[in-house]
């Protein structure tokens, strides 16, 4: 597409809808003028620190704060029993089983503290050096008590992790394709397969790290409580603020201005909220609550931290029968907003692109002592994607079989959409041998096969690996009734306002909050398409519930084909309101009007009308049509009928350093089918961001605790958040089958890269060193686990 | 609390003076006192380098110094790069490369930048990425950042069309 100055009215006829538009938001980011929360100053503000349980697991015995409050600058100090009465308990808005078992989850801990980080007090003070100075003062005492933080012994109750509940299983939830009438029995194809492959696979817990630590201001002066928060989820913030303190909700206002990042760990409504309120409500002074980044690590809800027990079961052909899944969740300590239903998000997903006929999973949520889990980039579809593409690869070894030749002969063919699969989604469209094709052809999949037989044969030290990951995902969550079937407190419409302005200009107002997706671009791009004005006269307004009423914010790669599809809903109503408005001032009928370009005009004549005009004759309201109310105002609401389904396939040369276990990510091409594209600037952004996060659960990351529960990478010293030097250069294409389930033909794109790439890594690692005897490494692959595993398979003469 | 020091700096291009605790970081001068909430604090470990600015044109990290420390130097922070309004090459770069997203990293990344092109006028990609390895970005996975600072040192000039040249590939999908 060739570049061209879109100023001018008549260039804005061209198509916006997949043009490579560079960011209206890029401006204010760039040159510092950023409104992140912890930016905000206002009179008066006080500020906090938390004082935080050392023990993963304790009853709090007594609590000094007498030597913290007569600590210079310090106003106040909050305990757990000085709020009891007001704090509430922290929400979980889905509960996946009628008996799910939870603990009260109060935001200052009252009587016993669940894991280390645990909120016991909180200083109010002047300065923030002030209140964390005098964190130190305030003496609490503890009687420790056992603590279970390994996820199989907590399934076992030998140590509970509440002395409240009398077991750390929260819910099992169970899908069986017999029972649901989606398929067949896996009691039978286990039985009565050729072939059975079993294995257990972990997905280690892993933290979101967004660049901005999360930030909190509570102004509670005036009639109305105003919060700022660096949250993904404004409003539904508000309204869990308003359910768990009783403040009325008309009384809440909540504004996410710039937000530094989320991939769902901002998708949380915290104790530091809650605590933030408390605070300023009592003080009835602004107060501001920034998080370290060491309590961010320690305390922000994390992700995956599963236990897959996973059986699969085939012909010798390499026809798959059946897949079994069983899975040990870690809940962490508390349930959050969602932490119950993440890993059943990834029920849905664990058949994957193929079309077998028998499916059971059962899933049992278990709580331990250490930090909450809840959603992270992919929230239960990348753990799904994992087992499944990782079985495939080992079904594929047993039969001696080609990995994507095995993919091949069970995925679904493009002429068999739509396609109800066994657990029980319809998926729209897809084509998965496209984005396989062009993968292949972009990799040179057959010389890299030959690069890896040289390699082998002559004894490399390096040797070469192919990782392959084929996969799909559930996203635009998501249809309502589908929510409510699975017992989600919310629906998942999405909501969007749009006005001319008098003057000619255009707000679109949005309820998915942004936090670096680049919507105010895209939706400009939607808007100046369907209203054929200029993308410079639209301005997106977004993350604050006064001026965006409604909306169910953003997450699940939903934004677009959800969010999207809701303000192209609105563009339409202003077009209807205006040509009843333009049909009186040309004194035509409404059926001899034609709307293109942003103008309306008499059909076979030159007489016409711009939406401007239009606007500013209903501004000035001298002359309106009986009955039509003075403007050019819409709002609409859009609720999805399906979820859409991107796929891709995913190719990885990985090359492992045989005496240093080092692994090198020697090439990666990702095929993405994400549907319509709106903007290919900002996909190949998500695409990369997500791939890089995948990547780095792959071989990087992993939240280590000591036997006491502390966590050991607690810092960025410790976690490793990938650099520059430690990321590979993505190859990145597109195939294109648009969704059916929204008019845009969008599928979504938040996501795809993180839930493909960690299996294509994992696969190419293990696919670089199975000859040698290695049969599996738990993720990170780290250089020490790769050393070991080739160490232990030299010993053990690859049998283990 | 220990007794104030008076220091004097000039950050971007404007002198001050002012009387501090001798434990107040340079990032939080600058922020909390001379209001240059441009320059971000993500870590507390001096990893991610979202604090970047630069003493005397060299790159620091603001989290790792404290304000007495900058005392008789000349600071500038990512608000004091674009100059007579019009936007600093890197800057221009890190938009049209779309080399951000939050946002959140990026004053830190184009302080680095700039001192890394600085220290090597024509660096390579991988000298790049190296360059940068203080610098932590969760959004991008550095693949337009690398571009970015390279467009620079290969002086790439941008128009202002608002559309990334090159960047559509919707012509190749099948």
């Amino acid at each position: 597409m060739t570049s061209t100055t879109e100023s001018s009215p008549a260039a804005a006829q061209k198509p916006e809808i997949g043009k490579a538009r560079l960011r209206k938001e890029d401006a204010h980011l760039i040159t510092g003028r950023s409104r992140f929360t912890d930016n905000m100053v206002l009179p008066g503000m006080l500020h906090l620190a938390m004082v935080r349980s050392p023990f993963a697991h304790a009853k709090i015995t007594g609590i000094n704060v007498t030597a913290a409050k007569s600590s210079p600058g310090v106003l106040a100090v909050l305990t757990g029993a000085d709020v009891a009465q007001e704090q509430g308990s922290l929400p979980n808005a889905w509960p996946v089983t009628p008996d799910q078992k939870a603990p009260a989850h109060p935001s200052i801990a009252v009587d016993e503290v669940a894991f280390a980080g645990e909120v016991v007090a909180v200083i109010i003070a002047r300065s923030v050096a002030a209140a964390r100075d005098a964190v130190e003062l305030v003496d609490v005492d503890y009687e420790e008590l056992p603590v279970v933080l390994d996820l199989e012994e907590a399934f076992t109750d030998q140590v509970l992790a509440h002395s409240t509940l009398d077991s750390n299983k929260s819910a099992t939830w169970i899908f069986d394709s017999a029972e649901a009438g989606t398929g067949t029995s896996i009691a039978d194809a286990l039985a009565n397969s050729e072939v059975v492959v079993e294995r257990t696979l972990y997905q280690q817990r892993v933290i979101p790290a967004f660049m901005e630590p999360r930030s909190i201001v509570v102004d509670p002066t005036g009639e109305q409580l105003t919060m700022w928060s660096s949250t993904q989820i404004p409003h539904i913030l508000r309204l869990m603020l308003a359910l768990t303190l009783g403040i009325p909700e008309s009384k809440v206002r909540v504004i996410a201005p710039d937000v530094g990042g989320g991939f769902g760990g901002k998708l949380q409504v915290t104790p530091e909220e809650i605590i933030t309120v408390l605070a300023a409500r009592r003080s009835g002074k602004p107060c501001k609550f920034t998080e370290t980044r060491s309590e961010s690590l320690q305390v922000g809800h994390h992700g995956r931290a599963q236990v897959q027990r996973l059986k699969i079961s085939a012909t010798k052909e390499g026809i798959v029968t059946g897949l079994s899944v069983n899975l040990l969740a870690d809940m962490g300590a508390y349930l959050g907003l969602i932490t119950s239903g993440i890993p059943i998000l990834g029920a849905f997903m664990y058949n994957s692109i193929y079309k077998f006929p028998a499916y059971r999973f059962e899933c049992n949520n278990i709580f331990t002592n250490k930090p909450w889990t809840d959603a992270y980039r992919g929230a239960g579809r990348p753990e799904a994607t994992f087992a499944i593409e990782r079985m495939m690869d080992e079904l594929a070894t047993e039969l001696g079989m080609d990995p994507l030749e095995l993919r091949a002969k069970n995925w679904i063919r493009h002429d068999e959409f739509p396609f109800t699969t066994v657990a029980g989604l319809e998926y729209d469209t897809g084509n998965y041998e496209a984005a396989t094709d062009k993968a292949i052809a972009l990799f040179d999949y057959d010389g890299m096969r030959d690069e890896q037989k040289r390699r082998r044969e002559n004894n490399d030290p390096v040797q070469l690996g192919i990782g392959i990951s084929t996969f799909t995902e559930m996203c635009g969550l998501a249809p309502s009734r589908v929510l409510g079937s699975l017992n989600y407190a919310a629906g998942g419409w999405e909501h969007a306002q749009v006005r001319v302005l008098p003057t000619g200009t255009i707000e679109v107002v949005t309820g998915s909050s942004a936090h670096g997706q680049g919507h105010e671009t895209a939706w400009s791009q939607l808007v100046a398409d369907r209203l054929g004005v200029p993308f410079e006269n639209i301005q997106v307004l977004h993350g604050d519930t006064a001026i965006s009423q409604r909306g169910l914010d953003t997450y699940g790669s939903r934004s677009l084909s959800v969010g999207g599809m809701a303000v192209l809903a609105a563009a339409d109503k202003v077009i209807e309101k205006a040509r009843v408005i333009a049909a009186h001032m040309m004194e035509a009928s409404e059926g001899d009007l034609e709307f293109a370009n942003g103008s309306f005009t008499v059909k076979g004549t030159e007489q016409s009308t711009t939406l401007g005009e239009i606007a500013f004759a209903a501004f000035s309201a001298h002359n309106m049509p009986e009955g039509v109310e003075p403007n050019l105002d819409s709002e609409a609401t859009f609720d999805p009928v399906n979820f859409s389904y991107p796929h891709g396939t995913h190719l990885a040369a990985i090359e492992v350093d045989t005496e240093t276990g080092h692994v090198n990510v020697l090439k990666y091409v990702c095929v993405d089918d994400i549907g319509v594209v709106v903007n290919p600037v900002l996909v190949e952004g998500q695409v990369h961001g997500g791939l890089a996060q995948g990547i780095s659960q792959a071989l990087y990351e992993e939240a280590v605790y000591d036997d006491a529960g502390t966590l050991v990478s607690g810092s960025f010293v410790d976690y490793l958040v990938p650099g520059a030097p430690d990321l590979p250069h993505y190859i990145t294409d597109r195939t294109e089958t648009p969704a059916t389930s929204n008019q845009l033909g969008a599928k979504g794109v938040g996501e795809a890269g993180t839930i493909a790439s960690t299996p294509a890594i994992v696969n190419g690692v293990l696919d670089a060193l199975r000859h040698l005897g290695v049969k599996d490494i738990k993720m990170p692959c780290t250089p020490s686990r790769v050393w070991h595993a080739l160490e232990e398979a030299k010993t053990t003469g690859g049998m283990q | 609390m220990a007794s104030s020091k008076n220091i004097t700096v000039e950050v971007d291009g404007a002198n001050y003076n002012d009387d501090v605790e001798p434990r107040l970081l340079l990032v939080q001068y600058l922020r909390e006192r001379l209001g240059k909430t441009g320059t971000l604090i993500g870590c507390d470990t001096t990893n991610c380098g979202a604090c970047t600015v630069h003493l005397d044109g060299v790159s620091v990290k603001s989290c790792t110094m404290l304000a007495v420390q900058a005392d008789g130097h000349k600071v500038t922070t990512i608000e004091g790069m674009a100059q007579d309004g019009k936007l600093h090459p890197l800057q221009e770069a890190f938009h049209q490369c779309h080399a951000l997203q939050c946002g959140f990293c990026t004053p830190g990344m184009i302080m680095a930048s700039a001192s890394l092109l600085t220290e090597n006028q024509h660096p390579t990609e991988k000298e790049i990425r190296e360059g940068l390895e203080g610098n932590l970005c969760r959004c991008t996975g550095y693949q337009n950042i690398v571009a970015a600072v390279k467009s620079v040192a290969d002086g790439v000039e941008y128009d202002d069309s608002g559309v990334q040249s090159g960047a559509d590939k919707t012509a190749g999908v099948s």
